[in-house]
């Protein structure tokens, strides 16, 4: 009796302890991400609400209710900003995972030397983006750009300032991104590949499927989790976009490639309307949040269903 | 026809990837006058003289050293906060876990330009604007989520049986995690480590709000603003591009494996 007491109660102690232990290790990460990561989103709120400027502290921090938001919906450079992020998110997104799915079906194959060619294919993603755009930036350049010299030979006199134009400019930035970030949408669908069992295809082809069809009727059916995943993580990406723009166009040629993150910076930091420039923080945050919301579900479905 | 039509696809793919860098590499060896020659010269005449005016006159090694300080601390902290949290996570009686793990998601789903604004203020009130455990801390924060998912699905992998005795034979907690299981999730460890590093030796955004002072500038911000007097130092851009981006391509091509797996553990598998 003594004895079986004595061991329950040591083994509650045992598990109290692990619970000690376990609340112990994520007090730092807990401490870090409520610090740096949800009290700042929180206070972006409380900020949009008031009006603040950096450079005239004397003007306090008046609160101004939902007035920054009125201006904002009036403002035409942030709505324009707020398109061109939407035409940027489509078009890098559609092309990334077009191309993503052509990288994927090749580094599904087995061939000697696809480790060579899956690091390669990497690079760009590996590559700080930064540099990417300055890369781009040169290819695109008007007077020695390696582009013009493709496109009209040593004809200088048609050579076109592509980040000049805004259609031109926009195309590139989309150009630029696509050719970063295809490899890891192409990651994410190879996931998807690699799961289908080769039988299916053996069976397939026994029944004289062309490979069109193979693709058609078992590749594109059974990825399209894969794809549904690569298309919500580049969507929320592709929001972000700041690197590209700040380095290859500043936003420009006449807002044509202002994008709301770039806007947002600019209206903080350049120009310190912290509370008006914190709505667009607000905005940019609301629209990830309901994509982030589609995308742990789909990803919580995908664990269910792997464990049930 | 199939078979041609699979090497011709792989061929246009690998050249796409590795052309432009190639030509931006390139571009680095040239003198001044080839770089802006018509047609362009294919075979630069090896000069390092880019490189050195980028020592010299842009203080490139500077910004290394402050991308050396910062992305490596960076992975250090991360790591080690990484593995309490994703042990924790993975093996531990917890409450809230799938809360947790969701909350971590999300953070890693932030845009930036929703927590910049206050975090600069933060930093601003602590007096860490322009300091290395300004820019350091934050990144922690933002990186914790990868490494702590890629952790946790490692070590979620790990029989329990080693633990257990372990833990008979008188470990301590404390000791059962980094004796055992860490050694044992070392690939784990290892992989986050690398995509860390990576984030952190190319983040952008936030070493441009933080660092506004040259001395604690990193690369990324470096390369950015480099301006010449009239027209922009290609060559020295193109050097600078190289040496940010060359101990990446090393990365790449030696541990592509663990990247992969370590990507898809932190975007799909948890």
């Amino acid at each position: 009796m003594n004895h079986v007491s004595f061991f329950s109660q040591m083994k509650l102690s045992l598990l109290t302890r692990e619970k000690i232990f376990a609340i112990a290790l994520i007090t730092p990460c807990f401490l870090l991400v409520a610090t740096l990561a949800f009290y700042p989103i929180l206070y972006s709120f409380y900020l949009s609400l008031h009006k603040i400027i950096l450079g005239l502290p004397s003007l306090g921090q008046p609160f101004i209710g939902l007035e920054n938001f009125r201006e904002l919906l009036s403002d035409k450079v942030a709505i324009h900003s707020l398109i061109n992020t939407f035409i940027f998110v489509f078009s890098s997104t559609f092309l990334e995972i077009f191309f993503g799915l052509v990288i994927a079906l090749v580094l599904n194959k087995h061939f000697r030397g696809r480790g060579m060619v899956r690091a390669a294919i990497l690079v760009p993603w590996a590559i700080p983006t930064v540099v990417s755009s300055q890369m781009w930036r040169f290819i695109f350049n008007d007077n020695y750009g390696l582009l013009n010299y493709i496109v009209f030979g040593s004809v200088t006199s048609s050579y076109t300032a592509w980040l000049a134009h805004p259609v031109s400019a926009f195309s590139a930035i989309v150009a630029a991104d696509v050719w970063k970030t295809s490899s890891f949408a192409g990651l994410l669908i190879l996931a998807g590949l690699q799961t289908i069992p080769d039988e299916l295809y053996e069976a397939a082809r026994i029944d004289g499927a062309s490979a069109w069809q193979q693709f058609r009727k078992i590749t594109l059916p059974l990825i399209k989790p894969a794809l549904l995943i690569a298309l919500l993580f580049r969507t929320m990406d592709a929001f972000r976009v700041f690197d590209l723009v700040f380095v290859m166009t500043q936003g420009g040629p006449a807002d044509s490639t202002n994008v709301l993150q770039f806007y947002g910076y600019k209206k903080i930091f350049a120009e310190g309307l912290m509370g008006y420039g914190s709505t667009i923080s607000v905005l940019v945050f609301l629209i990830i949040f309901i994509v982030a919301i589609f995308y742990i579900k789909v990803i919580g479905t995908r664990l269910f269903q792997e464990k049930g | 026809m199939n078979r041609l039509l699979f090497y011709i696809t792989t061929f246009v793919v690998v050249f796409l990837s590795l052309l432009p860098f190639a030509w931006f590499f390139n571009t680095s060896l040239k003198t001044p006058l080839e770089i802006t020659s018509i047609p362009p010269v294919l075979i630069p005449s090896g000069t390092l003289r880019s490189y050195q005016s980028a020592i010299e006159e842009y203080n490139l090694l500077h910004y290394v050293k402050n991308s050396v300080i910062v992305a490596g601390s960076t992975t250090f902290f991360t790591i080690l906060i990484s593995i309490f949290a994703g042990y924790a996570l993975a093996r531990l009686r917890l409450k809230y876990k799938g809360v947790i793990m969701g909350s971590l998601l999300l953070v890693s789903m932030f845009p930036q330009i929703s927590i910049a604004g206050p975090v600069w203020k933060i930093l601003q009130s602590l007096g860490w604007l322009n300091s290395y455990q300004g820019l350091i801390i934050p990144y922690i924060t933002l990186t914790l989520p990868l490494g702590i998912w890629i952790l946790a699905s490692f070590f979620r992998e790990l029989p329990g049986e080693l633990e257990d005795a372990a833990r008979i034979d008188g470990c301590s907690h404390f000791q059962t995690l980094f004796k055992i299981m860490v050694p044992l999730a070392a690939p784990g460890v290892f992989t986050a480590a690398i995509l860390v590093f990576i984030y952190a030796w190319n983040e952008f955004f936030f070493a441009l709000l933080i660092m506004t002072q040259q001395k604690f500038q990193t690369l990324p911000v470096g390369i950015a603003l480099f301006q010449g007097q009239y027209t922009l130092p290609w060559g020295e851009i193109a050097a600078a591009s190289t040496v940010a981006t060359v101990p990446l391509v090393f990365l790449v091509f030696i541990f592509q494996k663990r990247i992969v797996r370590g990507l898809s553990a932190g975007a799909i598998k948890g």
